[in-house]
């Protein structure tokens, strides 16, 4: 990756909900990284304004949820001046194809980035497979 | 005589004022239509105020302070430098992502690296002396104190 390259906006995505909230806002889909190696399935998501205790992981039947609570950090008395991004929620589903360990996801919550290390179960883990002589 | 109704409106009523005009009906219509657009488009943001530089801020005050306000995830508080400059502000600074080895299978990658650098001017006057910046959960907040002739003053009458 060029490491001189000018950081571009992006304008936040807004998420499409699977159903109607009930709580009003914003909701946005994070951007997010994902890779794997070997072993496990790394996920990063850009959540800033979140703070550690409202991220929410889920998985369920195959599917990652990951949900951001973002507290409205401006003061009750601030008048906007000039608006360029919105605060809102952050919602974001994956459909994992592999099998996950669960009790053994971890996660991890620095600088508004989230890091998620979803270990592989065993089995899926590729084995090379010798061909023998018979 | 019947009086009849079209499209459920209230029987025509020639004698009020609003059917003076032949375009009543579209004046009112547009002025619907303009409600709903701006409804749901009821975003502060819309109307292309993007300055298109990274990264958007947003800025606010209230009587004393301006607070200027940035998400710049995964970026280190030492990594961002600030200026300030009379009136005029820069944030810049450089996002560097974690280096991963080789090894690895991408699915996704919609996080950006890069350099950046944004300047703002100020609305009013302000207090050099009387500013500090912030980071938390990857929102940078620097705040800016008014200068004493750029704050809202209370005039008693006599």
């Amino acid at each position: 990756m060029a490491e001189t390259k000018e950081l571009q906006v992006k304008e936040k995505q807004e998420a499409a909900a699977p159903a109607e909230h009930t709580k009003p806002g914003l909701i946005f889909t994070p951007a997010v990284d994902i890779y794997e190696n070997d072993n496990e399935i790394i996920l990063l998501a850009d959540m800033p304004g979140v703070a550690t205790d409202d991220i929410t992981i889920d998985l369920k039947d195959g599917v990652l949820t990951l949900t951001g609570d973002v507290k409205p950090w401006e003061n009750d008395d601030e008048s906007d001046v000039m608006v360029e991004f919105e605060i809102g929620k952050y919602y974001r589903q994956f459909t994992l194809s592999e099998a996950i360990h669960q009790d053994k996801i971890k996660a991890n919550f620095s600088d508004g980035v989230l890091k998620l290390t979803l270990p592989k179960v065993a089995k899926a883990v590729p084995r090379k497979i010798t061909v023998n002589n018979g | 005589m019947i009086t009849r109704r079209m499209f459920n409106l209230p029987a025509a009523n020639f004698s009020g004022s609003n059917w003076n005009h032949p375009f009543y009906e579209m004046d009112a219509l547009k002025k619907e239509m303009d409600k709903w657009a701006s409804l749901m488009s009821g975003r502060r943001t819309f109307g292309g105020r993007n300055s298109g530089v990274f990264p958007a801020l947003n800025i606010t005050e209230d009587k004393d302070n301006y607070y200027i306000r940035a998400e710049l995830p995964g970026i280190k508080s030492e990594e961002i430098d600030i200026q300030l400059n009379g009136r005029s502000l820069t944030i810049s600074g450089e996002r560097k992502l974690e280096q991963s080895s080789d090894s690895v299978k991408y699915h996704r990658r919609e996080r950006d690296a890069g350099k950046f650098s944004r300047g703002v001017m100020l609305p009013n006057d302000i207090n050099g002396e009387n500013v500090n910046a912030q980071m938390v959960n990857g929102v940078l907040t620097v705040k800016v104190g008014k200068a004493e002739i750029a704050k809202p003053k209370r005039i008693a009458i006599n």
